[in-house]
């Protein structure tokens, strides 16, 4: 769809001109990994037991600001009013903003990695692997998290807002990267890593099809 | 999809209502800041609205140009209704509201850039987009993100906007605020640009003077509700301030 | 004077509401005395069995509050209006008070029984889940000053959040059985049918009434909000 990819060109562009506040968005990311593992203590076993866990925490917290400031700019002019008055279908203008988002958070949990690695002293695994599954888990915390983003950005009090809806929702997002990541890194006996990607898919796939549908309400007056 | 360059011909354009507001109004929560708001402007008929802070002028203009939604009424533009025909109306409409809808992090060049994809036009090229912005006076600060305008300088691109978008019916809210005296002469040239098109437009200003030469009617808005209604040149110099 | 309305209809006054949850409370009062008191104890886990009396009862109209709920979302975005939106406010905060009943009873039945506060049984912790989720967007609705948005996003937040609990059920289920956890048997046997089906009608009818009057509270507040506009001058 035209209007999508429109978008798309857009959202990467306001993405690239703010690539600072990636670096920024990065280094936060960063900064909790570290407070996590002095949460543990110095005990290598557990750090590396723990690992998984707290980069998809890290991640998560790390993602209600890269999701915010994807739609600040669309609301310090109205230009997203703008855009959706010319006409430009809601649904295009979602899927847009959802995949230039799932591409940063992609990028963000792929750069996260190494500091795992090194904090945590935790195995890296299949590499190629574990790139795949952080697309499938960025793809689900994307999904929802623009459309909360574009509906909290426009209320006051949005900082508190985005995180409290957007978190209780991506329960199965953070249990399935989480075990699927653990499996890569340390091994999968039992072959459990299936079950996980199809609830990551199911879930990326639910919600990138009911948040399209319904951003139209969102956005419109 | 429209073409760009072909002008509706006076003859069809007065064919077309510009314009058929039928006891509109519209609250906010509890405040109606519309209330009961009726009336008719023909195809191609440039009009004022003028009004006090506050009394209705910016949310008229958003709810004609499918912005907001009226909560009781009816309002047809183009011949078209503003609920049931929504996007068609949006094809026919430009809204230059006072927020300029811009992007602050791309520049001039790019935010047309951004409106021209969505609009579709093949033929909306770069050169296109320079034009527009050589008419608005921003040629030169083309490649300037929006951040670093002033804002009469934002005010010249949100006119562009509306110049690259050829409407059928223009909504104006206070075109000529933040805007110097040569921006004064530039939407002096868009108005006129718009009536030889045959477009229809609704300008809320402040500026009564300006507006009673340039307009063919006008209309009083106060406490939300029409107040006043008449050919330009009858409207008194204090209308709009009183009460 | 503005005429008292929503949606051309005025908001109905009877006692109708107060006479179910009547009814129930009377049911629900029936239904506990005989489980908790008069019905034998269980073999093997004794008195404290007796709270699946209220427990699984509390549980099955927890659920039906939320789906109800998510029935009034999509009803309030398909049909406008804001009928809907009351129903839709007073089912989410009918749910979440069920809900934290329910987490408190599995806690309450988790200490003596498994020797810890929460043993993360999949049903209770979707649960606990469900009671963020539809917190927040109860919480939403107070950030939203204009009814008519605070309406539709509401129901759109409560359709995303109702579709995510069978997700969020199956990957509890699979987390806890990958790390071996004990499930809570919540099974019924050793206990009497009828003492639960009493509890069960109970606690639907007192839902039933407390949910229509919150929705007449939320409908009268909106009357006043929402005066049409007085004649034009």
């Amino acid at each position: 769809m035209s209007h999508a990819l429109a978008a798309l060109r857009k959202d990467a562009l306001l993405q690239w001109r703010t690539r600072g506040r990636f670096v920024a968005v990065f280094v936060f990311g960063a900064t909790a990994l570290l407070l996590f593992s002095f949460a543990i203590g110095p005990n290598a076993g557990a750090l590396r037991q723990h690992a998984a866990g707290f980069l998809w925490l890290a991640l998560l917290l790390a993602s209600t600001l890269a999701l915010g400031d994807s739609v600040h700019g669309e609301m310090e002019h109205r230009a997203l009013e703008g855009l959706v008055l010319l006409p430009a279908s809601p649904v295009g203008l979602y899927y847009g903003k959802a995949l230039a988002n799932w591409a940063q958070l992609a990028v963000l949990g792929i750069a996260l990695v190494p500091f795992m690695v090194v904090l945590y002293d935790a195995p890296l695994g299949r590499a190629l692997a574990l790139a795949g599954l952080i697309l499938l888990g960025t793809a689900g915390l994307s999904a929802p998290g623009t459309l909360y983003a574009a509906m909290t950005v426009q209320v006051r009090g949005n900082q508190t807002l985005l995180p409290l809806l957007l978190f209780p929702l991506v329960v199965p997002v953070l249990l399935a990267a989480v075990n699927a990541t653990s499996l890569i890194m340390t091994g999968d006996p039992m072959d459990q890593l299936r079950s996980w990607t199809l609830l990551l898919l199911c879930f990326d796939l639910i919600y990138a099809s009911l948040c399209g549908l319904l951003f139209g309400r969102v956005v419109e007056s | 999809m429209a073409t760009a360059a072909a002008p509706l011909t006076v003859a069809s354009a007065a064919a077309v209502a510009g314009l058929e507001v039928h006891e509109v109004s519209k609250r906010y929560g509890a405040r109606w800041a519309l209330v009961r708001v009726s009336f008719r402007l023909a195809g191609g008929e440039i009009a004022m609205l003028a009004g006090r802070n506050g009394s209705g002028k910016s949310t008229l203009l958003r709810v004609l140009a499918t912005a907001l939604r009226p909560d009781l009424g009816t309002a047809r533009v183009a011949g078209l209704d503003v609920v049931a025909d929504r996007d068609e109306v949006r094809r026919k409409v430009a809204l230059l509201d006072h927020r300029s809808h811009v992007y602050d992090l791309l520049s001039a060049l790019e935010n047309l850039e951004v409106m021209a994809r969505f609009l579709g036009d093949a033929a909306l090229g770069r050169e296109r987009l320079m034009a527009v912005l050589d008419e608005v006076g921003l040629a030169d600060r083309a490649g300037d993100p929006v951040s670093e305008f002033s804002a009469g300088m934002r005010k010249r691109l949100a006119l562009a906007r509306v110049l690259l978008k050829t409407p059928e019916v223009a909504l104006l809210d206070e075109p000529y605020g933040e805007l110097d005296p040569p921006g004064f002469r530039l939407v002096d040239d868009v108005l006129d640009r718009l009536r030889r098109r045959g477009a229809t437009v609704l300008m809320a200003t402040h500026l009564v003077e300006r507006g009673r030469e340039r307009c063919d009617r006008a209309l009083v808005l106060a406490g939300g509700s029409v107040e006043w209604d008449g050919a330009a040149r009858h409207l008194a110099a204090d209308a709009g301030l009183a009460g | 004077m503005a005429t008292a309305a929503l949606d051309g209809r005025p908001t109905s006054e009877t006692n109708t509401p107060y006479l179910i949850a009547g009814a129930g409370v009377a049911l629900l009062l029936v239904g506990s005395y005989w489980g908790l008191a008069r019905a034998p104890r269980e073999t093997y886990m004794g008195d404290v069995q007796r709270i699946m009396y209220v427990h699984v009862p509390t549980a099955w109209n927890a659920m039906l509050a939320f789906t109800f709920a998510f029935g009034c979302a999509v009803a309030s975005l398909l049909r406008g209006g804001y009928r809907w939106d009351t129903r839709l406010e007073a089912a989410m905060e009918v749910g979440v008070v069920l809900s934290s009943l329910l987490c408190i009873q599995g806690a309450i039945w988790a200490k003596p029984t498994w020797g810890v506060w929460w043993d993360w049984d999949p049903r209770l912790t979707t649960t606990a889940v469900l009671v963020l989720a539809f917190s927040g967007i109860i919480a939403l609705r107070s950030f939203v000053d204009d009814p008519a948005r605070r309406a539709v996003w509401s129901a759109v937040a409560a359709i995303v959040a109702y579709v995510d609990v069978p997700i969020v059920y199956f990957s509890v289920k699979w987390w806890n059985s990958l790390h071996q956890m004990q499930s809570s048997p919540e099974t019924v046997s050793g206990a009497f049918h009828w003492p639960l089906r009493i509890n069960a009608f109970g606690i639907l009818f007192l839902m039933w009434g407390l949910i229509a009057l919150r929705a007449r509270i939320a409908a009268l507040r909106l009357e006043r909000q929402l005066a049409p506009p007085e004649a034009a001058r």
